[in-house]
């Protein structure tokens, strides 16, 4: 398609009349599936916490930090508007397709952003509500706004935004920050990179049309293998000083062994390969690293809750170590 | 006698939106409730004491 048949493609959709949007359409504002790990993640933070939270309040905390993150994805989606009309994989979102106008997507975001806050800060406490704005904060101005159109590390600080759920699900149920809580942090900030490299290794995007700067384009693609296997390298540390901190269990130490072997190979084949092997079968290897990747992070969660579990039975590293 | 008009699509989509914001609405006051009771049922619970020095209401 050509920049002629894309401008007058836009300016039609920007012209037309919004039609009447329906629930639906503000639903998908929220990016279901990105809430759907965020609820995942936050829980996890919330019920491996050492202090037991009423389960009324529980699910009030979790379904506020659902909702105060699908606002900063409707206030993404607002100021994003302008690119999402671009590329093909977003030109069917809801403003794009002049389903919803942007002032709409802009009033709801805003006002799940302060609703959502407000109920979490009344629900639980208030450092969680301040992680939940700052969560906000983060995604909408610091990625968003700033980084994801200037730097190809976009990503890299721009993952931060998800790696705060199960902070601030913690901080809900323990009124406080801690390294347990941290390390969570710091194992999704981690992952994030070489999760997302790995699929935009094989995803043929039109970030470039849209002046997105992606490590692929601005770096090529052979930079892009070698950011893969660095950080790798890096998050299997932090993903392993879980297993000893509080939250840390057999079931977690296991997993944490098998999980990171698995991405470390999945990482090392991806950083001895070139273009032409991957373009001769097609990515296998791109495509199976980043199906990993997923397995990964919702594995090694899951072990946390196997051995949040495990402790009411009093079954703990340090146990089976005396033994 | 009251007129017969095909429903347009536009009223479909009102409708769904009607509904789901009605649905959401009845599901935070049920989501308060339940709040207020788990909050005050809670053994950390105590009425706050007035500013007038008054009792709180335990004692």
């Amino acid at each position: 398609m050509s920049d002629a048949s894309l401008n007058a493609s836009n300016a039609a959709s920007r012209d037309a009349e919004p039609q009447d949007a329906g629930f639906g359409d503000f639903f998908s504002l929220l990016k279901p599936r990105v809430m759907s790990l965020v609820v995942f993640t936050a829980l996890v933070g919330l019920l491996a916490a050492p202090v037991a939270i009423h389960p009324v309040v529980g699910f009030t905390a979790i379904l506020f930090i659902a909702i105060g993150g699908g606002a900063s994805g409707a206030l993404n989606m607002w100021w994003d508007a302008d690119i999402d009309r671009i590329m093909r994989r977003t030109r069917s979102r809801p403003i794009p397709a002049g389903r919803i106008t942007e002032g709409e997507a802009f009033g709801f975001g805003i006002a799940l952003s302060g609703i959502s806050v407000v109920m979490l800060g009344l629900a639980t406490n208030l450092v969680a509500a301040g992680l939940l704005a700052f969560t906000i904060f983060f995604y909408v101005v610091i990625y968003s706004m700033w980084l994801k159109r200037w730097t190809p590390q976009n990503i890299v600080i721009g993952g931060a935004a998800g790696a705060f759920p199960p902070m601030i699900g913690w901080a809900a149920a323990t009124g406080g920050i801690s390294i347990e809580s941290v390390l969570m942090f710091a194992l999704i900030f981690m992952w994030t990179p070489p999760h997302f490299w790995a699929l935009a290794l094989f995803m043929k995007s039109d970030y470039d049309e849209a002046g997105v700067p992606m490590l692929t384009s601005t770096h090529g693609r052979r930079v892009t293998r070698n950011h893969i296997l660095v950080y790798t390298l890096l998050l299997v540390p932090v993903s392993f000083a879980l297993a000893f901190t509080s939250i840390g269990g057999p079931a977690y130490l296991i997993a944490a062994v098998l999980l990171n072997a698995l991405f470390l190979r999945g990482a090392w084949a991806i950083w001895r390969r070139d273009e032409d092997a991957a373009e001769a079968d097609k990515y296998a290897t791109e495509k199976k690293v980043f199906k990993h990747s997923l397995y990964y992070l919702f594995g090694l969660f899951v072990a946390i809750l196997i051995d949040a579990t495990l402790r009411g039975y009093g079954i703990t590293l340090q146990s089976l170590w005396g033994a | 006698m009251m007129a017969i008009r095909k429903p347009h699509e536009m009223h479909r989509r009102r409708f769904s939106r009607n509904l789901g914001l009605g649905l959401v609405l009845a599901a935070f006051v049920a989501l308060v409730f339940g709040l207020t009771i788990a909050k005050v049922s809670s053994d950390e619970f105590s009425v706050p004491k007035t500013v007038s020095g008054g009792s709180n209401g335990q004692n």
